[in-house]
């Protein structure tokens, strides 16, 4: 593609998807209830154009089996097959439909993140603000020991995890979300030491308030804000770590679907000027981006900026 | 460098703001903040402004330097400074002009400063800056101003940085810094709020001082009457985005016109009768011998006594640092004792809170200065005020319901109303409110108010207080009321404590403490308070000397 035609279209593009973020949300706010209409309006074109693509990813997801037109791991032609009908995006190197196995990798790679992302939302939010509001001793251990684990570099730690523990999905969701709850450990214990020295902890606590009633009453809905954007965030970088290790053979194991591995797969095309290993690469980051600015809209509010 | 005589002669006014109109952002819609007022102010003149908060105070304050802050927009009028259109300005020529020819003093002086620059440093930016002057004129500048303002060994005063100088100094050095340009007009933000009673003499006769002498006008913006009576060549009063009335200082405390401005000016005169003392009985809370401190070398309070009977208010009064609300976490547990023991009619209580059973939890309430960060943001009222009810005394269901509409009327708030409302969608006194009816949920014997009043406007603070003092005849409460503010103690308590360093250097019936002889201390307190006489700041320092205010008057002391 010359620079000319790419200076030409990609405007065409970013106006394009504005415009269908702008529509999407005019209907959702014809669709839901006053006061989230009212929040709705604050968001950006960009955020709104991030909803509707998380929503397009969604709905993939959920009902992968009725859009996509072959099974999952149906082997279909001769390897390697161009972008003609029946296989609008071709065939990969075992002649499975591209585009089909686009459709379920949404549905593996998107829901297992999203498991392991709330998984180490959990545990590492709990284990933060109980940190916080005890202090003392068992902030000190509970810390070394997180640091202890973020010393090592988490490629490294996961590859050498999955190794010995073989690469199922049950561990490879554990490893992953492990390995990703020390970063929320660590926001949510530093959202939660700002929280614990206001007078209405000191009250609580006072009025003789148990640990749980503490954690999840009075702190926990004050540091949903912070809590709510770092999900966005971590979500991308805990998909991006799904496709990495697949990429390497250690995620997600064939003939499970997975974008990740789709680029293994298909990267041999690359040298034929064919573009198709991209686009699962391309899913990958137009959903990370999507996420981002989502999460950027939220945070916005969040900071309380008026401009 | 020239001196700004040039065009002192001149009769024009120096700030001239016509129909001024402001609105600010507030939840996706504007919100009047301004709605018109016109303000004339002469060189060499101070006008004060005055308030309640959101009345538009400050916001007045910054459009005359052409400002808004963020959310906020001029929607009409028009601001002349010097015969400059201010509206018309591009922003160059307005920073041109702020730090030079207009300067700002804000109230919090810790938060404004850069704690990573030396004092001087940050007095010479505006000079080299503006090529005003050179730097080691700018730092001659500075000691001579800061001898002028009676701060500590000039010279070496701006070597320091901002934490290691005291409150009332690193105000006066702000002062100095907002004079460094010679500027004709400076903006005070209630540049001595934050501060105690004692600091803010020195740094209103230094502001005072100054002012006179460089002829600088000034527009000094406080909610505290006596001292802008103080300050002011002229008054303002604001109320919410409207002008009240204007008039000259001696005018408007003698003759106000308005009933919102003598409304104003009544406040003060609140005052309970002195409950009458019941010998013989057992105390409500015994604090005896408390040594108490937060690191094991040094003791914040040393050997403090006192006790708090029945239906009795103690005001504990001090400066910061002084040890009131140590004590406080002494009584309520979160701070153990060193030695000594606090006991709840007549049974000792357990050092730590969490070794003190529900009961014991139950009979000691606290009431915050803060009431913004003593509500949990994210609770509804009907929540707030249930869980105590429901903790302590079992309520639930229909019952727990009838409680806290119950309780709401006895803080006469609505319950229809405001029962299902957020904190922030309560004003100030009210969330007051709601922190007195949480504690009074407990139905305790004994409350602690750690300063609930001065966050609030006077009018509002006089409407707790009123309650607090209802409440307690209602419920048979005894308060320890911390405070600083001596006008608070007259209105509210039976007995006071004065506390200085940690230690209690007076105690006794208001009645008596209020009449000489004093302590020395107490009588610096006492005689440290503002008063409506514009005269007042005057005849102070002529008896004290100008020498003897403030932190200088204390070390003597000692």
């Amino acid at each position: 593609m010359s620079l000319i035609s790419v200076l030409i279209w990609l405007p065409i593009v970013v106006a394009v998807s504005l415009g269908a973020g702008w529509l999407f949300r005019q209907t959702l706010i014809r669709l839901v209830n006053a006061p989230t209409a009212k929040f709705l309006r604050t968001a950006p074109l960009t955020a709104s154009f991030g909803m509707l693509t998380i929503t397009i990813y969604v709905t993939c997801a959920v009902f992968a089996p009725l859009i996509a037109p072959f099974g999952e791991s149906e082997i279909l032609s001769a390897s390697f097959e161009p972008w003609a009908a029946p296989y609008i995006l071709g065939t990969d190197n075992l002649g499975r439909d591209v585009f089909t196995r686009l459709v379920y990798g949404a549905r593996n790679t998107v829901g297992i993140a999203f498991l392991i992302t709330a998984l180490a939302f959990v545990a590492g939010t709990l284990l933060g603000i109980y940190s916080a509001l005890k202090g003392g001793i068992i902030d000190q251990v509970v810390g070394r020991l997180i640091d202890v684990l973020m010393a090592i570099p988490s490629l490294i730690f996961s590859l050498l995890m999955l190794t010995i523990f073989g690469t199922s999905v049950i561990s490879l969701v554990l490893v992953i979300a492990t390995i990703d709850s020390t970063r929320v450990f660590r926001l949510a214990r530093s959202v939660a030491l700002n929280i614990v020295q206001l007078d209405y902890i000191e009250a609580a606590k006072l009025r003789g308030e148990s640990t749980v009633y503490l954690i999840t009453r009075e702190i926990l809905p004050n540091a949903t804000a912070p809590l709510a954007a770092e999900f966005g965030l971590r979500f991308c970088f805990v998909f991006l770590m799904i496709s990495s290790l697949s990429f390497l053979g250690l995620g997600l194991q064939p003939p499970t679907a997975d974008w990740g591995s789709m680029v293994r797969d298909n990267a041999e095309l690359i040298s034929f000027g064919d573009i198709t290993p991209l686009i699962p690469a391309g899913a990958i980051a137009i959903l990370t981006i999507a996420v981002n600015f989502v999460v950027d809209w939220l945070l916005h509010r969040a900071s309380g900026l008026k401009d | 460098m020239s001196p700004k005589t040039t065009n002192t002669s001149s009769s024009a006014p120096l700030l001239t703001m016509r129909n001024v109109h402001i609105k600010g952002l507030s939840d996706e819609t504007w919100v009047d903040i301004i709605n018109g007022v016109d303000l004339d102010l002469n060189r060499g003149e101070v006008l004060g402004l005055i308030g309640e908060s959101g009345a538009g105070k400050s916001t007045l304050g910054l459009a005359a330097m052409g400002f808004c802050r963020d959310g906020c927009k001029i929607t009409d009028g028009s601001i002349e400074f010097d015969g400059l259109d201010l509206l018309s300005q591009s922003r160059q020529q307005l920073r041109q002009l702020r730090g030079r020819r207009i300067a700002y003093v804000a109230q919090s002086a810790a938060a404004s400063f850069n704690p990573a620059h030396r004092l001087i440093d940050q007095f010479c930016e505006a000079p080299l800056k503006h090529d005003v002057m050179a730097r080691s004129e700018a730092e001659t500048y500075a000691t001579s101003l800061y001898e002028r303002m009676n701060l500590p060994d000039p010279d070496e005063f701006g070597l320091r940085y901002p934490h290691e100088v005291s409150g009332g100094q690193l105000q006066r050095a702000m002062t100095a810094m907002a004079l460094s340009c010679r500027p004709d007009l400076i903006i005070f933000d209630e540049p001595t709020t934050a501060l105690d009673v004692t600091t803010q003499i020195e740094v209103l006769a230094a502001i005072r001082d100054i002012v006179k002498q460089f002829n600088t006008a000034a527009i000094y913006i406080s909610h505290d009457l006596a001292v802008v009576a103080q300050m002011a060549d002229t008054i303002k009063v604001l109320l919410k985005g409207d002008e009240v009335e204007q008039a000259t200082t001696a005018k408007m405390l003698k003759s106000p016109k308005e009933d919102y401005t003598k409304s104003l000016w009544a406040v003060r005169e609140y005052a309970r009768a002195e409950q009458p003392l019941v010998t013989g009985q057992q105390p409500v809370i015994e604090i005896t011998n408390v040594t108490a401190g937060y690191s094991p070398r040094q003791d914040i309070l040393k050997d403090v006594s006192f006790a708090i009977h029945k239906r009795r208010t103690v005001a504990v009064v001090g400066e910061s640092g002084s040890g009131k609300s140590t004590t406080a976490r002494v009584i309520t547990g979160l701070l153990e004792p060193r030695m000594g023991s606090v006991s709840f009619a007549g049974t000792p209580l357990p050092a730590n809170y969490q070794d003190r059973t529900r009961d014991q939890l139950r009979h000691v309430q606290m009431i915050y200065q803060m009431a913004d960060t003593a509500l949990n943001p994210k609770l509804r009222i009907r929540d707030l005020i249930a869980r105590p009810a429901a903790m302590y005394l079992g309520l639930s269901g229909r019952a727990l319901e009838d409680r806290v509409r119950d309780l709401l009327r006895m803080i006469e708030m609505e319950p229809d109303q405001y029962i299902d409302r957020l904190p922030s969608e309560l004003s100030g006194g009210q969330k007051q409110r709601i922190g007195i009816a949480r504690a009074i949920a407990a139905e305790p014997g004994f409350i602690i108010c750690d300063e609930v009043t001065s966050a609030l406007d006077q009018l509002v603070a006089e409407g707790i207080l009123k309650l607090l003092d209802r409440l307690q005849s209602e419920l048979d409460l005894s308060y320890m009321f911390i405070t600083h503010d001596l006008a608070t103690v007259r209105a509210i308590a039976d007995e006071v404590v004065v506390m200085k360093d940690g230690n209690v250097v007076e105690q006794g019936p208001k009645s008596e403490m209020f009449v000489p002889p004093h302590h020395a201390y107490t009588e610096l307190l006492l005689g440290s308070v503002p008063e409506m006489d514009p005269k007042w700041l005057d005849r102070l320092l002529e008896s004290r000397g100008a020498d003897n205010i403030g932190d200088a008057a204390i070390a003597r002391m000692k």
